[in-house]
């Protein structure tokens, strides 16, 4: 038995790519009420510039690279991204403004990984979606953080065809997740047609 | 009334074995507090003060005879043999164990029932008219979209972890009784120029700590789009609703912080990527939910009746209670009669297990084995025959669901309070039973007439008592329980928040304070002026000096 975290589709692989994270900056926690607030606001700005150069790239493997770095790096990685070595993840809070801008095919990435902090914070379904349906994203997208057995049907259904279950939950398990309704209502991601009329009903 | 089919039947099936398994996963340690605390919200199921309280659908509160005894059933077995109907036209156990919920869901998927999306960060039960399909002044019968919008709202990949919770009403008549403006949503259905079904779409409104009525976003939408405007009002908020901070994650504090305008802006670019996708509902479709609403078979009946008027003129408390009780209905020779939840001295909103068998009982013999929950607590027979209500009343009076006192000062609306729910700084429900008690004279209260007083527990509003005539709030200073007032609040098309009259009073003055505001009431009205219109007329000052003086 593999001994992975990483999900494709319904199977469990081994996880070809590595993943670059960004090193960490002067983190600042915010306090709100005596408590420390964890989330993002949609939009806020992400890694600083100190943070961004001081990313190690590395040279010789298939590498998720955090958006920010990849906008920097862009002309030096062109090479690389023809060679399908590039892959991209970025955060809930960031936009997909940026990539969209300054890429219009954003078919060119092998991968695009979406981070969350938070198994709560919904807007990762959101951006699921958009980059299926408006961006018309085709290769795998894959979901990475907090992600677990009881949000994997929501992923699926937001167009998600890859999750890395968090370290210690039982992977075998969460695979079984991906199949909890057989007949969903509304049109989504993955079955597009509401079941109204994707069946006749009584 | 909508009858699952078997598609529906294996979702909600789905659904307890998938709840099934999350709890055994939670109570062997595999799922931690925070990661289970999400999964059993969106099954209604929250930790409470004493136990475990479990809120069941009611979806847009409507029920069968059928659903009721089995709720009744559930309450004997799992419960104290009693349930409390919300403000939110649901049902809440106080008293149920966390290890038997899934056996709790299986019974009610027995009877095409289930918890889900109760509570949570998600879309919630659709609510709607108590009165939808039998008002004299309705325009449009709202049940099959609210039925379609329950559909597509359950389990809704994209908005199951939004912001915050998020509530969507919807009314088809003149006068509002889903209180539109005060939810995230609201959907107002009317006729256009073209006589065609339309929808006038609020967003932003809400109680809780920040009040705050909606605002209309768009005046005009055609039907078939009524689930993809809401996609895309959703999305919006989804993205963009804070985060950060609970207080601050409603929709409506997005809606303020960007001005309607802006928000209208965001919302219409991201519906012109939505309009006309698969979710825009067709012809077909409507009409398939529709016709589970259509008219009751009704027998042609005159619009009096000797029996009815000759038990009026000969019985004085029938025929006081048939003036706050009884509603007009469109049909000729039938009415709908409200059954009062709030018995003076008694919780407002609780029904015994034996209460829920009789009303499902009369249900049966007089109202087509329906009924419906209002979200002033209260349980409603909407098809009885005229020449039938004096024997309603009569077994309803037996069994204590005949307290004359609906749309009075008694028919307090009012939330568990600190006697139940966690959340809460005070309690409500003594505040309830000691106004109801000093107010016991019938006679004094009809000569007061029409006033809502809702009571809630604390700033999270379930209470509505921000849009109470009357609205008392709970509050915690120092450790120790005070209560909040404010007059001048309103449901309905002309809906208004109420004003806060001065510092807080101490729960055993709250009887007393109550008075002084009728004193000043009773002395300022003009004739046929009710509590309301003389607090807009005169404004709070007066009631104020006398409260304090």
């Amino acid at each position: 038995m593999l001994n992975s975290q990483l999900i494709l589709n319904q199977s469990i692989i081994d996880d070809e790519w590595t993943f670059v994270a960004l090193p960490s900056g002067n983190e600042e926690i915010k306090k709100q009420a005596g408590k420390v607030v964890l989330f993002k606001l949609t939009g806020e700005s992400s890694p600083s510039e100190l943070q961004i150069n001081e990313t190690v790239i590395p040279q010789n493997s298939k590498i998720i690279l955090p958006l920010s770095v990849y906008l920097k790096n862009r002309e030096a990685l062109k090479t690389r991204l023809k060679n399908n070595e590039i892959a991209l993840w970025l955060a809930t809070h960031e936009t997909l403004h940026a990539l969209i801008t300054i890429e219009k095919d954003i078919n060119i990435f092998p991968l695009i990984a979406i981070f969350v902090e938070r198994f709560q914070d919904g807007r990762i379904f959101s951006l699921g979606n958009l980059l299926r349906t408006r961006y018309q994203f085709k290769n795998t997208l894959r979901a990475f953080g907090d992600v677990l057995q009881d949000q994997l049907f929501y992923l699926k259904r937001s167009g998600f065809d890859s999750y890395l279950i968090k370290t210690g939950k039982d992977v075998h398990e969460a695979l079984k997740a991906l199949q909890s309704f057989s007949d969903p209502y509304q049109g989504a991601v993955d079955i597009k047609e509401p079941v109204w009329k994707r069946r006749v009903r009584s | 009334m909508y009858q699952y089919d078997n598609i529906d039947q294996t979702i909600v099936n789905e659904r307890v074995a998938q709840f099934r398994d999350q709890t055994s996963r939670y109570l062997s340690g595999k799922l931690t507090d925070d990661e289970f605390r999400p999964l059993r919200l969106q099954n209604g199921l929250y930790i409470q003060r004493h136990a475990p309280m479990l809120r069941i659908a009611i979806p847009y509160g409507l029920l069968s005879s059928k659903q009721l005894r089995k709720l009744a059933d559930i309450a004997d077995r799992f419960d104290r043999g009693y349930g409390h109907f919300s403000t939110r036209q649901n049902l809440q156990l106080n008293w149920p164990k966390l290890e038997e919920t899934p056996d709790i869901l299986e019974e009610l998927s027995k009877v095409e029932m289930h918890a889900i999306q109760t509570s949570g960060n998600c879309i919630r039960n659709i609510t709607t008219d108590q009165f939808a399909g039998v008002a004299p002044d309705e325009i449009i019968d709202p049940r099959a979209i609210a039925e379609i919008l329950r559909q597509w709202s359950t389990f809704h990949p994209e908005f199951s972890f939004l912001p915050r919770k998020f509530k969507i009403a919807v009314s088809g008549s003149k006068q509002d009784r889903a209180i539109v403006q005060a939810h995230d949503i609201g959907l107002e259905f009317y006729y256009d120029k073209k006589q065609k079904m339309a929808i006038r779409v609020w967003v932003g409104g809400g109680l809780g700590r920040t009040p705050i009525l909606g605002s209309v976003i768009r005046e005009h939408l055609e039907w078939e789009h009524a689930l993809t405007y809401c996609e895309a009002i959703i999305r919006v908020y989804n993205l963009h609703g804070r985060r950060d901070n609970i207080y601050k994650a409603r929709i409506k504090i997005l809606v303020k912080a960007l001005g309607i305008e802006e928000f209208k802006k965001q919302v219409e670019a991201e519906w012109l990527h939505l309009k006309n996708s698969p979710n825009t509902i067709n012809e077909n479709e409507l009409k398939r939910v529709a016709k589970f609403f259509t008219s009751m078979p009704y027998e042609k009946l005159n619009d009096q009746d000797d029996v009815f008027d000759q038990a009026i003129q000969n019985n004085k408390a029938f025929a006081s209670w048939v003036k706050r009780s009884v509603h007009p209905h469109k049909q000729k020779g039938y009415q709908s009669v409200t059954l009062s939840l709030k018995p003076h001295g008694l919780a407002p909103g609780d029904a015994t297990s034996d209460q829920m068998r009789i009303v499902a009982e009369l249900a049966d013999q007089y109202s087509f084995g329906e009924l419906r929950v209002s979200h002033e607590q209260n349980l409603i027979l909407a098809d009885v025959k005229l020449k039938d209500i004096f024997n309603v009343w009569e077994k309803a009076k037996a069994h204590q669901l005949a307290t004359p006192n609906i749309g009075l000062l008694t028919d307090i609306i009012c939330c568990p309070g600190g006697d139940f729910c966690s959340l809460a700084n005070a309690k409500s429900i003594p505040i309830a039973t000691s106004i109801q008690e000093a107010f016991d004279d019938l006679d004094y209260l009809h000569d007061i007439g029409e006033l809502e007083l809702n009571i809630s527990g604390c700033m999270n509003a379930c209470g509505h008592h921000h849009i109470g005539h009357i609205g008392v709030l709970g509050v915690d200073k120092d450790g120790s329980e005070w209560y909040q007032v404010t007059i001048g609040g309103k449901q309905g098309s002309d809906a208004s928040l109420g004003t806060v009259i001065g510092p807080s009073f101490a729960a055993e003055e709250m009887p007393g304070v109550i008075k002084k505001l009728i004193d000043v009431y009773i002395k300022q009205r003009n004739p046929e002026e009710s509590f309301i219109d003389t607090v807009r007329r005169i404004g709070v000052n007066p009631f104020k000096e006398h409260v304090y003086a």
